[in-house]
């Protein structure tokens, strides 16, 4: 096998392979790693940070950046726990509203006054944040057990957790979009050159605009989710998902200069880091070793290290500066 | 084509005309800050005091000292997200050295000044650690120093075991508490550092080979500038910075606690660099207003808690501030 071939398929399988490694050696290491109650929770405490990373996967490809989904869920966990006496829909549409406004203002930013991504989301993370406090008068807010809102977090499907469900229902969708129709291929001609997609016709501003907005959306629902999941509105709960996500990006193998990516893979590299964790866990409930979780961070940041500077040589792609 | 091109001559009669945005962006924050303090001495009881000097100086020394870093880091189109998580680092390296936790040391003096050294320096490589992934592989910095970001807190986390570490050591928190002329101690040296910056980014060959870098990367290596050197340096330098600013706050805390120094700082320094009118993409910084961006946000946030708006809504101003800060320099330069 040539190396060019070699290394197109590590950089497109490479999380993939990676995935299933890890799994294989938590099957064969700890008793319960496939256990269904251990799989289930994996599964049910990731998807927030899936939906996310989806949002996030979407405004990468354009060569963006969001660096507001988390103080965006947090907004929107506290406006869909203020909606959730309700009920289950007036909380989620809520959750998800606040995420599409903030989303709304990232798009007009970027699309409008023509800032930088990264700086336009900074402020909108702030701005969120904020917002998010006030709302919540400062403190966590309660959601109404009665009102069945719960379910959407706690709840099961056929035995499959409802947010796992959401998250593969909306991967499916992005996987969709992203593959089969005109906006999905925009959104990587878009990455892969900004001005020439313009030259050929494309509305780079509307695709753009639209993902901030969906962005926004799903960090908006990962938001429900989370108050759902844990039964309050957290206003100052999300800090750092913004990067967590990023990462699970990256190690799904998508480029952050934008123009290349899959949501699969994405999904994949959130996935595995959340097993890592997972892992982790396993490794010290054995009694051998005595990992703090404060470990997770340095861990994480060790695999993200070893993903970029593969991703570096591997792709000999000469990236611009931001 | 003896025509000039139509830009050009578009933008000679921009020049002619009265140009509010290049206005706007050269000295929108020299008015906005002179504005705030015009509405402050009208409104705001007991602003004209030294107390409200001081704790306005105070509280923004640590924010101006990391901003300096992250100043010339994104002068040569980079930036730098490790800073908070370096502070940390270095804040809870420093009292396990001092308090004699790693090796015994007899002096108070000798550890105390060793704790300093040691903890500023660790920052300093890991910002060189930062610089090389830029510099020799290429990675684009915001990713290079997400590395560090979620590895950095976790290392601080890991080395205290997550403990909040109390100390009361003068002979070391002199660096956030001691008042020489009645200055805080801080104070003098965010002033130091501003000003030997500035006089660096003015004045010397390194200074504007780092504006060279971020101007144009490809010309500058062409016209023999070690591009790579340069980069390594303004890491290293924001590095440095950011272990500095890690010090003073545990100082004025007299605690460290891994999960709370330097959160969020990576924000507030570039927010301070990008309403100060530092180009976000290179090529063209000011440390000076850098100094008067840091200032004009500690001055809102203070306007308003002085008049009774909350903490959170103040985020919500300072979100806007900049936005428009940036959109201002965006319009000059469209």
């Amino acid at each position: 096998m040539n190396r060019a071939r070699l290394v197109r398929i590590i950089g497109t399988y490479g999380v993939l392979i990676a995935l299933a490694a890890l799994v294989l050696f938590g099957y064969l290491r700890y008793d319960r790693f496939l256990s269904y109650y251990n799989v289930m929770t994996l599964l049910r405490y990731n998807s927030m940070f899936a939906l996310v990373a989806l949002g996030m996967c979407f405004v990468i490809m354009t060569g963006g950046i969001d660096l507001s989904v988390g103080s965006v869920a947090a907004l929107g966990s506290v406006a869909s726990a203020l909606a959730s006496p309700y009920g289950i829909v007036p909380g989620l549409a809520a959750g998800i509203g606040a995420g599409l406004v903030a989303g709304l203002i990232n798009g007009v930013l970027v699309t409008r006054a023509n800032l930088m991504p990264f700086i336009a989301t900074l402020a909108t993370m702030q701005a969120a944040s904020g917002s998010a406090l006030l709302l919540a008068g400062n403190q966590t807010v309660s959601v109404s057990y009665e009102s069945g809102f719960t379910a959407i977090g706690q709840g099961s499907l056929w035995t499959f957790p409802i947010p796992t469900t959401i998250a593969v229902v909306a991967y499916l969708i992005g996987s969709l979009v992203l593959n089969y129709t005109g906006t999905g291929r925009a959104v990587l001609a878009i990455g892969g050159g900004e001005d020439a997609s313009r030259l050929m016709g494309l509305r780079t501003d509307r695709v753009k605009f639209l993902v901030y907005v969906a962005s926004g959306g799903l960090a908006g629902l990962a938001g429900v989710i989370l108050a759902s999941q844990f039964g309050a509105g957290q206003p100052i709960e999300g800090v750092g998902w913004e990067l967590f996500a990023i990462a699970g990006v990256v190690v799904g193998g998508t480029l952050l200069t934008g123009g290349s990516g899959s949501v699969v893979t994405t999904l994949a590299g959130v996935l595995l880091l959340g097993i890592l964790f997972n892992v982790l866990n396993f490794e010290n409930g054995m009694g051998w070793i005595s990992l703090s979780a404060y470990w997770q961070s340095v861990i994480r940041g060790l695999f993200l290290l070893t993903v970029v500077l593969l991703q570096a040589r591997l792709t000999r792609r000469r990236v611009g500066a931001l | 084509m003896t025509e000039l091109p139509r830009s050009y001559a578009d933008r000679d009669a921009v020049a002619r005309s009265f140009d509010l945005f290049g206005f706007l962006s050269r000295y929108g924050t020299v008015i906005a800050l002179v504005l705030l303090v015009a509405f402050n001495l009208a409104f705001t009881r007991n602003f004209a005091t030294m107390q409200t000097l001081n704790v306005n100086l105070t509280q923004v020394c640590t924010i101006v000292v990391v901003a300096v870093g992250m100043t010339l880091v994104i002068a040569t189109g980079g930036i730098d997200l490790s800073v908070g998580s370096l502070m940390a680092i270095s804040g809870a390296l420093a009292p396990m050295i001092f308090l004699g936790k790693i090796l015994p040391i007899g002096s108070i003096y000798l550890s105390v000044a060793a704790a300093m050294i040691m903890s500023v320096l660790v920052a300093g490589l890991l910002g060189l650690f930062n610089g090389w992934l830029v510099a020799r592989f290429r990675i684009q910095p915001i990713v290079a120093t997400l590395v560090l970001f979620i590895a950095g807190r976790g290392i601080a986390q890991v080395m205290t075991n997550g403990n909040l570490q109390t100390f009361r050591v003068p002979e070391f928190q002199w660096i956030g508490l001691a008042r020489p002329l009645d200055i805080p101690a801080q104070v003098i040296i965010m002033a130091v550092i501003v000003a030997a910056a500035a006089w660096v980014l003015k004045k010397t060959l390194f200074g504007r080979c780092v504006l060279a870098v971020g101007g144009n990367e490809r010309a500058s290596e062409l016209a023999g500038i070690a591009v790579s050197r340069i980069k390594l340096a303004v890491y290293g330098i924001s590095g440095l910075c950011a272990g500095l600013a890690g010090l003073i706050v545990i100082a004025i805390n007299s605690s460290s606690d891994a999960n709370l120094v330097g959160l969020g700082m990576e924000l507030d320094a570039i927010a301070a660099v990008a309403v100060g009118g530092t180009l976000l993409s290179g090529g063209k910084a000011t440390i000076v207003g850098t100094l008067l961006g840091a200032l004009t946000i500690q001055l809102v946030r203070y306007t308003l808690l002085a008049n009774g708006v909350p903490d959170a809504a103040a985020l919500v101003v300072k979100a806007g501030i900049i936005a428009l800060a940036v959109w201002l320099q965006q319009q000059h330069r469209g």
